[in-house]
């Protein structure tokens, strides 16, 4: 097959497999889309096999670790951390609507640190959601903070996120040099976070809670105390190049088998927490990009972001990932230019992770598509009041893809 | 004073105070609505992040935490709140959804007389955009009187700025022609 047919083969199949995951036609999984969207690419030839297997073997591991961390989280719920969490913030900020965002943003960015954005998303939002309206504030400011966080808080470990993940892979760093280097970068996104939702959403961070309303729940200590131990093992297994996802499947074992001994969670809930269909379409994914590169767009990709590591580069890189990953949604522009940049060494590897990562809140759901998809099913109902958030993300992610970038280029100097 | 019906826009943060203030300022035979705008954003934006994940959805969650349940519950415990406060348990709750600062205009469309509403903008900064944005909105459109209270104690009348340079008239002369 030429190779610009094979190209445009290739593109089209991975707008069918973005557009099937965004619109999600019958509630389908988008891997049945992705696995035949790939298999396709496989039989015609436009993906050699023998790459395939390359890319499928890098990639496993990253979706092991993925797993996981996903089973990890959803554990941590059963056994109560999130309810607790969500008790302790109401309690210690004594109904003060300030210190209970305070509390929040803490939460917001250890939970996103090492249990993944999709915790922050899927798990807690709705604890502080709960817990704001039981303490009777106004649940903007908090809710906005989670959903904030969860993508500028994710920078910190490869856990934090799945292009992190991806990077991970190709950085080569060890897990400890990984977190060594990306706090100060993590730091100054909360940070700048903080200095303007404080100031966006201070006529609405008004009055006092009832925070007699909410008693403190008991910590659940052994799942605390797992997760911990978890974190410490992602470190001890690195240090010893060991792939930490063995600390990570470690950890879910070990909070799964009382929790189906006790009930918590039965087997099949645990099977559906693995999220297999969600797997495959990151597999798929992966070899629907991989194709794509092969075929030419690869080296323009390599060609559009700078190899070095001064800060114009490392700026400018961050700035073209988090123009696709609003443009394509952040995973397959991680996909597309991981690859680019991985032979440059880990500052412009991070640099994209900034991109891809704090770049989605510029659109909210982080990317164009999914907001007009969004505006397309709103529309038979009530209008989509997005204008707010849109301006919200408008002021934030400049600084903070700013921010964490000079963060990235000191740290770079400091630890690497 | 006749009987009046009137209006009171319940919010997280500073109800107490446009409860009590209706109270205070209006005859106890007058007909009270309370009303609560579940900002429809909010939710919208939660359900919005979760659906970026590519459909992640952490399939084995519970089904009794909906944005949309958490929020009707809020509502309902908010006015039962604000109506145990008025001492009119059997006082008119009205409960919509959607944009804040519109919806309580077009509530209060009909053959309201007054709206109560709190001052909810930021109290460390008086100045032109001391009202939020909902407040300053419904300020500007309701087609009724608008009874703008302080949420609790009123600022002393120290809380004027100190002339700049000197001493000045308070006020420039206004011209007229």
């Amino acid at each position: 097959m030429p190779s610009a047919l094979a190209e445009t083969l290739a593109v089209l199949l991975l707008l069918a497999t973005l557009g099937c995951a965004i619109v999600r036609p019958r509630g389908l999984p988008e891997a049945v889309v992705a696995v035949p969207a790939a298999a396709l690419l496989l039989v015609l030839g436009v993906l050699p096999l023998s790459q395939a297997g390359t890319e499928l073997r890098s990639l496993a591991p990253t979706v092991g670790f993925l797993a996981a961390v996903l089973v990890l989280a959803s554990l941590c719920d059963r056994y109560g951390l999130f309810e607790a969490a969500g008790s302790w913030m109401a309690a210690g900020s004594r109904g003060r609507p300030v210190s209970l965002l305070a509390f929040v943003f803490a939460a917001a960015s250890v939970v996103t640190a090492v249990l993944s954005l999709d915790a922050t998303v899927v798990l807690l939002t709705p604890v502080v959601f709960a817990t704001v309206a039981r303490l009777h504030l106004r649940a903007k400011p908090h809710v906005y903070a989670c959903t904030h966080l969860a993508n500028s808080a994710s920078l910190l470990f490869p856990v934090s996120n799945l292009t992190n993940l991806l990077a991970f892979g190709a950085s080569g760093l060890s897990f400890a040099r990984f977190g060594a280097t990306m706090a100060l970068p993590w730091l100054a996104a909360i940070g700048v976070e903080w200095l303007v939702l404080r100031r966006f959403f201070a006529s609405d961070l008004v009055g006092h809670g009832e925070a007699k309303a909410v008693k403190p729940l008991p910590v659940p200590v052994f799942a605390a105390t797992v997760v911990g131990l978890t974190l410490i093992g992602f470190f001890v297994t690195s240090a010893f190049n060991v792939s930490p996802a063995y600390a990570a499947l470690g950890g879910a074992l070990v909070l799964a088998a009382p929790a189906v001994a006790q009930k918590r969670m039965s087997t099949l809930e645990l099977a559906r927490a693995i999220d297999v269909p969600f797997l495959a379409f990151v597999l798929a994914l992966g070899l629907v990009v991989e194709a794509i590169s092969v075929h030419g767009l690869g080296s323009v990709v390599t060609h559009l972001v700078p190899g070095g590591a001064g800060l114009g580069s490392l700026l400018l890189i961050a700035l073209v990932a988090a123009v696709l990953a609003n443009a394509i949604n952040n995973l397959p522009a991680a996909l597309l230019l991981l690859p680019a940049v991985s032979g440059a060494g880990a500052g412009p590897v991070l640099a994209v992770l900034i991109g891809v990562n704090t770049g989605p809140n510029l659109t909210y759901v982080g990317s164009l598509a999914t907001l007009l998809w969004r505006r397309v099913l709103i529309r038979r109902g009530e209008e989509l009041p997005i204008g707010e958030f849109l301006r919200l993300g408008a002021i934030t992610v400049p600084p903070v893809l700013l921010a964490t970038t000079v963060a990235l280029w000191i740290s770079l100097r400091l630890v690497g | 004073m006749t009987a009046m019906h009137v209006v009171v826009w319940v919010v997280e943060g500073t109800w107490q105070g446009c409860v009590d203030a209706a109270m205070r300022n209006f005859p106890a035979d007058s007909q009270f609505t309370l009303l609560y705008v579940t900002p429809s954003d909010v939710t919208e934006a939660a359900d919005a992040a979760a659906l970026s994940l590519f459909g992640r959805g952490f399939p084995a969650r519970k089904p009794d935490r909906r944005y949309e349940d958490i929020a009707d519950d809020e509502a309902s415990g908010l006015l039962a709140a604000a109506a145990h406060r008025l001492g009119r348990p059997d006082a008119e709750q009205l409960s919509r959804r959607g944009r804040v600062e519109q919806e309580v205009v077009r509530a209060v469309a009909g053959s309201v007389d007054v709206l109560v509403v709190a001052r909810d903008g930021d109290r460390s900064r008086l100045g032109p955009k001391s009202l939020g944005h909902a407040t300053r909105f419904i300020v500007d459109h309701a087609p009724c009187a608008v009874m703008l209270v302080w949420p609790d104690e009123t600022p002393g009348i120290d809380s004027i700025p100190p002339p700049k340079h000197g001493p000045k008239p308070p006020h420039p002369p206004v011209r007229r022609w």
